[in-house]
């Protein structure tokens, strides 16, 4: 469809802005009270290591190796203090999606809680403080759903 | 492909025979460059080439060891390992162009490589015989960065020489450690196509309004482009280098984010192949070869990747295997060294054969283009004085190339620590500069060739043994991480004052030990030491251009004898193929 010979087509920027301005009381409006209403699970959110984060979050469930989540994230960070990661499944019921970043002082970076109308794609930066297992978690079917990847943070330099 | 090399030998077996060899007269001697033209499209594909406009000698490694998957096979074979590999008489001229064997003597037969004026008259005579409407020219990047005149000219004399040659479609790295204005002023000068489907516009920064090829997907530049060769398509995906905002300082393209993204890579060949039907797929690589390899063996439907980077001369390209069939993998050096040439012949589904060549651009075997060449002197003129300053006589052969410091980098180090007082000097591994050989005049050209960079400021800081061995570890772990996407593609970081032992098979952490001083005194881990330096990534330094640091250096003691070479003790190489 054109209007004087104009694509009637929304640029990505145009499009963010108009959702920002225009829609921005909706989205607020949809996604508060889940976040007011998840559980805020400080002693997973506390925890010094994997093992206690993995087992303060996620209690008696069994983890398995999946290759049904696609983990994205760098495999050297450009910037260590925001690491982009993107975690997507197509694993059905996904309840919440987790990242863990090993080495981190606190292991458990987020939590996604989702509900079945969620797509189970989801974005985040996070801040690494030095080379880590990253690791991924999908809660789908009363079990967890396991990938992980090594992101180095490094000096940087001495390149090619 | 094999019958091709022997005919290739044979012809440069008659060469010599006829007295041809070694040449000072530019005789017609292309017979060495007459190659089959029976493909259907032909690719020809220089990268690397670091701004050297003019005829330059350049040593290939003496050291590329490989671990691992990559133990004894290309791109980590080196000196007669590699010529026995890929079956090449030693002595010969192509000896010469592939190691470092008996390097000053025959660099003092076979003469100078590359120049822009050879490649041209070179690319010209290529493109003639296989047939214009049928070939393409190829540019891997690291073409607009390494020389004086690239610099002060901010890779604009480049831009224009590559205009001139033909450049059909190229990719970048050094391109990228410009301002991002004047990268994207550079392309639009560029007459060609610039291709990177892994440079994207950081989501916030489009948001912010920062300029983008496609908002929807994010890409900073076009992710490829549609080649009509005669009645052929070819599709060229562009990979830049993944690691530019890590190996070099992201603050010259603060909006642009990198990365391997061999996911997005096979959404891309997928899309290409079922929306465009190419009859070939190329990806444009400058990932470096060990890169490539991996990334071969991952991503389906690619024909060939054309690579760069690790500026590995690699005679025929290495078959990879992958779930849905072969993909291609070569790696064409440097400096304007080489030609490759991939002649793809095509069939029922798509390529069905192929015959590659990679070329020395032997400057003696090959005619000056005239308007290449005067344009280089012509721009050259301004700056001619300067360049051909001569600082100090080079006492032994001059080069940099190497997994541990080249004789230029120990010229480097030892300026930095002379002028700068200092115990422990650090230069980064970078694989391009010439070489320089016995008894020639070193000149400013020389020097700027090895450090031209838009970050050459130096500093001299207190470091300790803690943060020295770090630094050593990180850089170490960039060059000999098991896995190729873990690897940035340079050399070991060098060091003037500094001895260590090396453990290329250990863990990072652990690669590293013994370290002392010239004196042989230990480091300590809690002890401070004065360190000078240059090339820093994450902010400007507040000295002087490394060039100018150099140049002093050189012009005090008049000529070079290294007396010490700050190489370390390497442990688990003994007999590594990479090292002659």
């Amino acid at each position: 469809m054109t209007v004087d010979g104009q694509s009637m087509k929304m640029n990505r920027r145009r499009f963010l802005g108009a959702l920002l301005k225009g829609s921005a009381c909706i989205a607020v409006a949809t996604s508060l009270p889940r976040l007011a209403f998840a559980a805020w699970n400080e002693k997973a959110f506390k925890a010094e290591t994997l093992e206690g984060a993995l087992s303060n979050k996620y209690p008696g469930l069994e983890i398995v190796d999946s290759t049904a989540l696609k983990l994205k994230a760098p495999a050297i960070a450009e910037n260590g203090a925001v690491v982009p990661v993107s975690v997507k499944t197509d694993l059905p019921d996904v309840k919440s999606i987790s990242l863990f970043v090993e080495k981190n002082p606190s292991p458990l970076a987020a939590t996604f809680h989702l509900t079945p109308v969620n797509v189970a794609d989801v974005s985040i930066r996070l801040r690494m403080g030095e080379t880590s297992n990253l690791i991924a978690v999908v809660e789908s079917g009363g079990k967890l759903h396991r990938a992980q990847q090594e992101v180095k943070v490094t000096i940087g330099g001495c390149g090619g | 492909m094999n019958i091709d090399r022997r005919e290739f030998l044979r012809l440069l077996g008659f060469a010599s025979a006829a007295g041809l060899l070694p040449l000072n007269s530019r005789a017609a001697n292309g017979d060495i460059y007459n190659l089959p033209t029976t493909g259907d499209v032909r690719l020809l594909h220089i990268t690397d080439t670091h701004a050297q406009l003019k005829p330059i000698y350049f040593r290939e490694p003496s050291v590329n060891l490989g671990f691992h998957d990559a133990l004894g096979k290309p791109p980590h074979l080196t000196g007669l390992k590699l010529l026995e590999h890929f079956n090449i008489a030693p002595g010969s001229s192509l000896a010469h162009a592939f190691t470092c064997l008996n390097f000053t003597e025959a660099a003092n037969k076979y003469g100078k490589v590359g120049g822009f004026s050879y490649l041209k008259t070179l690319v010209d005579r290529l493109r003639d015989d296989f047939g214009v409407n049928k070939t393409l020219l190829l540019d891997g990047g690291d073409t607009w960065q390494g020389s004086g005149t690239a610099l002060w000219t901010r890779g604009k004399d480049m831009v224009e020489a590559c205009n001139l040659l033909g450049v059909d479609v190229m990719t970048g790295h050094w391109e990228f450690t410009y301002r991002d204005s004047e990268v994207l002023e550079n392309i639009a000068a560029f007459n060609g196509d610039f291709v990177a489907q892994n440079v994207k516009v950081k989501e916030d920064a489009l948001f912010d309004g920062s300029p983008a090829y496609d908002e929807d997907s994010g890409h900073a530049l076009k992710p490829y482009v549609i080649k009509s060769l005669g009645s052929r398509r070819v599709a060229i995906i562009g990979q830049a280098f993944p690691y530019t905002p890590v190996a070099n300082p992201s603050r010259f393209i603060p909006d642009w984010t990198f990365g391997i993204n061999d996911g997005d890579l096979q959404e891309l060949v997928d899309e290409i192949r079922s929306a465009e039907k190419p009859d070939a797929v190329i990806v444009l690589s400058h990932n470096g070869m060990d890169v490539d390899l991996k990334m071969a063996s991952r991503v389906t439907g690619v024909d060939a990747i054309l690579g760069g980077h690790t500026h590995d001369g690699i005679p025929a390209p290495v078959e990879v295997k992958n779930a849905k069939g072969i993909t291609l993998v070569t790696n064409a050096g440097s400096n304007g060294k080489f030609v490759g040439v991939l002649d793809l012949e095509f069939g029922a589904q798509g390529v069905s054969g192929y015959h590659y060549k990679l070329l020395p651009v032997f400057a003696n075997f090959l005619k000056a283009d005239p308007a290449m060449a005067g344009y280089i002197e012509t721009m050259r003129k301004p700056w001619q004085s300067k360049l051909e300053e001569p600082l100090a006589v080079a006492g032994e052969l001059l080069y940099r190339r190497g997994n541990f410091n080249g004789t230029f980098d120990q010229v480097i180090c030892d300026a930095l620590r002379a002028v700068n007082d200092a115990q422990i000097s650090l230069s980064p591994g970078f694989r391009w500069g010439t070489s320089v050989l016995p008894g020639q005049s070193i000149t400013m050209e020389h020097v700027l060739d090895q450090t031209c960079i838009t970050y050459p400021e130096t500093y001299v800081r207190e470091m300790s043994g803690g943060d020295l061995k770090a630094i050593l570890e990180d850089v170490g772990d960039n060059l000999f991480n098991p896995d190729p996407y873990y690897q940035q593609g340079g050399d070991m970081v060098r060091l003037g004052g500094l001895d260590y032992r090396f453990d290329p098979l250990q863990t990072m952490g652990q690669r590293v030990s013994e370290m002392t001083l010239d004196n042989g005194q230990k480091i300590e881990a809690g002890k401070n030491y004065k360190v000078a330096g240059w090339a820093t990534v994450g902010s400007q330094s507040p000295g002087e251009p490394i060039w100018d640091t150099v140049a002093t250096y050189l012009r005090d003691i008049k000529t070079v004898k290294i007396k010490k070479l700050n190489t370390p003790v390497l442990i688990n190489a003994a007999n590594n193929p990479g090292l002659v």
